[in-house]
């Protein structure tokens, strides 16, 4: 090996992180996804996680690819291979490198002096020189260098070729030239790899087959997935990052699925709005006349879809939201993840409001969760939130394959058809017929008898305007009624306690990897745990009883505030000296070793104290 | 409001439209505006026009936001669904619910308050998206449920109740429509139903958006000597320009015209709107040279009314998206899923 050399190295074959440091914009996705995906092809567990700016072309941006032979989802918090591209970076990369790594980077350009780290391996490629020397234009250039890393790591990783260039040519398969060109890149990497180093590592790939049954999907494509197969028509919104791959994927899957190859007609309508303001009302006015309609947004569109989230609430509109939530307060950092809108959904807008809230943990629950949002908005008469996040939204996830039956009818809720009015002696729209707390509603254009007027002024359980204290309260408290039916309908909670532990973990959404890694890895410090993981708001009876099962609970989740376990003590009999915060929220996502060290910095000092105590005893 | 229901009595000698049903049968619920407010006079001519081009009742929807004029969509046609939202966002209301059924009649009232200040932004986007609805602004210059604040529709110089001037410029809804690119733009006076109501058919039945901006004095806010939205000063300002009277396909045009007055414009259904010229050179088909005849009379302290642009060659939203003829909302599950077979394509990708 070239330069300093850190001596003895562990062999970890299919166990090891990867992490790439680029500048954007210069095409390092299509190699990290080419990366990523030759080593799921091997069938090997993987997962890759993007840290890109709020910016087109220039700024850092990084990429970590794991691979994990027991299948594990979250990241790991080691960097064992850094392939340091960035010249910006580079000091703050070679930090990263645990112990034992390696850093690869760009010799063209030798930086002796920054890059000293006694116990790492530094591997240098003259990645520049051989790409200028091969290829001709400064943007190829640019752009094959980065397919040239791919090819050093191949040979170090002992990456099949071939598979390689198979998911070239699907990739280009329209452009077949550059087909040759990125192989020609991957090559010169490869070659050079070969030549120049002990190849391959002892960190490396080996096929298995733990891929069969899977996907590499990100969250907003599996939510569009959803939507589509929900049934929905209408589609608004106004662009906000990281929500828009939700759109663009809707329309890209409408674009193949509903369009009739005759006529050139669509069945489904893709509106941008002005604002998310406009893309929420055109949401409730489509949900209200009868067609399927959801938005997708973040916080800060949250934000500012409010007051309209209270009419649809109170006049009991359906509406379907998608909250790929980011970094705040205000505009924050716009492409990191946090779980901050926890709040927020739960009682969005003023006066008495509760909203139904999903909490999906990765891309595959996005898909089932986003159908189920569309049952249960229609079922209740109410906006549904789907709180995913950026990490689920933009990330690629190894997932089950997603399954569909099609024995699936949508639940339309308690909707009239023009007969079922008829034989009404007359139809009121907030009438509790049912003594569920749900009321029945028509479409316009059906029958005069059946019209009736929606507002979100003060109105009676007849349908009629009203200032009248009476009348107000008997509507106000039919909504809590109807809150008490959501308890039964929504997805219930996740529960593991084989552990049959007093001590629990309590959290919602995308720290779920992270959380199951973390158990194993507790296990192996004698530490055995219960775990919850929330699936919906409001909570169902299984939440309040885990609670009151186990004497420490630490709640996981991604934000400064503590939110979701605000919302636990809010909304449940919990005690709340016995919710111990583990709260992860530097716009990264939350790694298992930083929830065992939270939960170890917290039991240590008890069995110690416990020890103590029954010695003295 | 509308907590008063109006008894369904209609006398035997009432007329009947093609459905058999009487004007009583397009009204609404008895109206709790002030007595004399003009918006109760908009609320009476759409009833009349709905009535006359007989409308199914519960084919009409009516829209919108918050004010006073946001009231009157409970006071006529009770056969159709109604939706009071919020303030100044009825337009994206609108829009979903069209998006969701194109076969339905959309009717959106909204205020120079909801249209023009909060809404201003929400207008001038379903313009430009070309909704097909008729949107009737009631438009007084100041704000009623909330007692006498200038609305952004006052002119320069015009009084408040309690003698405060107001010093700025005003935002025409009509101007403003013609630059956006909207193709039905009309300005009316609640007080001149023989010219309101052919306006609204013909609203009704334009393909795309129509406005109708009805000036329509507040009795209680701003019907003082010093405004210049009063009964009064409405009366004596407005000059009717363009008047249209709206023939439906199924009927003869009976009027007597005289040749070279008149200029027939025929609709997307074949209805013809008959325009009457009634001010020297206008021309309600010509965008630019309309725009400028209409400022220079503001100028001069004067609204032109009538039909003052027209065009009927555009293609509103649903054109524009390709969704089919039959509404989204009533399309069958069948047609929108991909089923088991069709994911197991898709996910192909995925591998």
């Amino acid at each position: 090996m070239s330069m300093s050399s850190s001596g003895a190295v562990d062999k970890r074959v299919n166990d090891f992180a990867i992490k790439i440091a680029t500048v954007n914009g210069t095409g390092s996705a299509s190699a990290n996804t080419l990366l990523m995906k030759s080593i799921f092809r091997s069938g090997i567990p993987v997962m890759g996680k993007n840290y890109f700016p709020s910016n087109i072309q220039g700024l850092p941006t990084w990429y970590e690819i794991r691979v994990t032979k027991d299948g594990y989802v979250a990241r790991s918090g080691r960097v064992d291979i850094m392939v340091a591209m960035n010249a910006e970076t580079y000091a703050k990369d070679v930090k990263e490198v645990t112990p034992g790594g390696f850093l690869i980077y760009d010799s063209t350009w030798p930086r002796p002096a920054l890059l000293k780290r006694e116990d790492i391996t530094v591997l240098g490629v003259p990645l520049a020189r051989l790409c200028n020397e091969n290829f001709n234009g400064v943007r190829t250039r640019i752009l094959m260098k980065n397919i040239c890393y791919a090819g050093v790591l191949a040979a170090l990783l002992d990456l099949d070729l071939e598979l390689i260039r198979k998911l070239l040519a699907e990739t280009y398969a329209k452009k077949p030239q550059l087909v040759d060109s990125n192989m020609k890149a991957i090559q010169l990497g490869h070659d050079f790899a070969r030549q120049n180093f002990p190849c391959p590592l002892p960190l490396h790939v080996q096929r298995m087959d733990k891929t069969a049954g899977h996907i590499l999907i990100d969250g907003n494509t599996a939510a569009a997935l959803g939507c589509v197969f929900a049934g929905a028509t209408v589609a608004a919104w106004y662009p906000i990052t990281p929500s828009t791959s939700v759109m663009d994927a809707y329309k890209g899957f409408c674009d193949r699925t509903r369009v009739d190859p005759q006529t050139g007609k669509k069945n489904f309508a893709f509106i941008q709005a002005e604002d998310e303001l406009a893309a929420i009302g055109m949401v409730i006015g489509a949900m209200w006349n009868g067609a399927r309609a959801f938005t997708a947004t973040s916080g800060p569109g949250i934000s500012l879809m409010n007051e309209f989230l209270g009419l649809a609430y109170y006049a009991e509109v359906p509406a379907v939201i998608f909250d790929i939530q980011r970094v705040g307060p205000s505009t924050g950092m716009p492409t990191r993840t946090q779980q901050c809108d926890v709040m927020e959904c739960a009682y969005a807008s003023h006066g008495d409001t509760r909203h139904v809230c999903l909490y999906p943990a990765n891309p595959e629950e996005c898909f089932y969760m986003a159908v189920q949002a569309f049952d249960l908005a229609e079922r209740l008469q109410t906006p549904v939130f789907v709180l995913s996040d950026l990490d689920i939204g933009m990330n690629d996830w190894m997932c089950r394959d997603l399954k569909w039956d099609d024995n699936y009818r949508p639940d339309r809720g308690k909707v009239l058809d023009k007969e079922a009015v008829e034989k009404l002696e007359k139809f009121y729209r907030y009438l509790d017929k049912d003594g569920d707390g749900i009321g029945y509603r028509t479409f316009p254009g059906v029958t005069p008898k059946g019209a009736y007027f929606t507002r979100g002024s003060g109105h009676t359980q007849y349908g009629t305007y009203t200032e009248d204290s009476v009348e107000y309260q008997i509507l106000l408290d039919r909504l809590l009624k109807k809150w008490d039916t959501a308890k039964k309908l929504v997805p219930r909670a996740v529960i593991d306690a084989t552990a049959g532990s007093d001590i629990g973990i309590v959290s919602i959404g995308s720290c779920e990897g992270a959380i199951h890694e973390a158990m194993d890895i507790l296990k192996t410090h004698d530490v055995a745990v219960d775990y919850m993981r929330v699936r919906s708001f409001p909570f169902s009876e299984d939440v309040e009883r885990f609670l009151a099962t186990h004497k420490l609970v630490f709640v996981v989740e991604q934000n400064r505030d503590a939110q979701f376990r605000a919302l636990l003590t809010l909304e449940t009999a919990v005690e709340k000296a016995k919710l111990r915060s583990l709260l992860h929220y530097n716009g990264l996502p939350i790694s298992s070793t930083f929830i065992v060290d939270g939960v170890l910095a917290e039991i240590r000092p008890r069995d110690l104290a416990r020890r103590k105590d029954a010695a003295a005893g | 409001m509308t907590y008063i229901t109006k008894p369904k009595v209609a006398h035997p000698s009432l007329p009947r439209n093609e459905l058999g049903f009487t004007r009583r049968d397009y009204e609404g619920a008895l109206s709790t505006l002030c007595a004399g407010c003009g918006h109760d006079s908009i609320t009476a001519a759409i009833t009349e026009a709905c009535w006359d081009l007989s409308l199914e009742p519960q084919n009409v929807v009516k829209l919108s936001g918050i004010g006073c004029s946001s009231k009157t969509t409970a006071y006529f046609v009770s056969g159709g669904h109604g939706f009071n939202s919020v303030h100044g966002r009825m337009p994206s209301i609108a829009m979903g619910a069209n998006a969701a059924n194109r076969a339905l009649h959309y009717i959106g009232v909204s205020g120079d308050g909801d249209t023009l200040s909060i809404g201003l932004g929400q207008f001038c986007h379903a313009i430009r998206r070309n909704v097909n609805m008729l949107y009737i602004i009631e438009n007084n210059g100041v704000y009623g449920l909330t007692k006498g604040q200038f609305s952004a529709s006052a002119d320069i110089g015009t009084k408040a109740k309690k003698g405060e001037t107001n010093f700025q410029p005003p935002i025409d809804p009509v101007l403003l429509a013609m630059t956006l690119g909207a193709s039905f733009v009309a300005r009316s006076f609640s007080g001149d139903k023989r010219q309101l109501v052919p306006l609204i058919q013909a609203g009704l039945r334009h393909k795309g958006f129509a406005l109708i901006d009805v000036l329509s004095p507040c009795v209680t806010f701003n019907d003082h000597e010093g405004s210049t939205k009063s009964y009064a000063y409405t009366r004596e300002h407005y000059e009717p320009a363009v008047h249209a009277d709206f023939v439906p396909l199924e009927r003869e045009i009976v009027a007597d015209y005289k040749e070279g007055e008149t200029l027939p414009v025929v609709m997307h259904d074949g209805s013809r709107i008959v325009l009457r010229k009634l001010e020297q050179g206008y021309d309600p088909t010509n965008r630019i040279a309309a725009a400028v005849q209409i400022q220079e009379r503001m100028k001069a302290g004067e609204y032109l009314t009538g039909l003052l642009y027209v065009e009927e060659s555009e293609s509103e939203f649903h054109d524009i998206n390709a969704t089919p003829d039959e509404p989204l909302n009533s399309l069958p599950y069948e047609a929108l899923s991909p089923g088991s077979k069709g994911l197991e394509k898709i996910l192909g990708r995925y591998r």
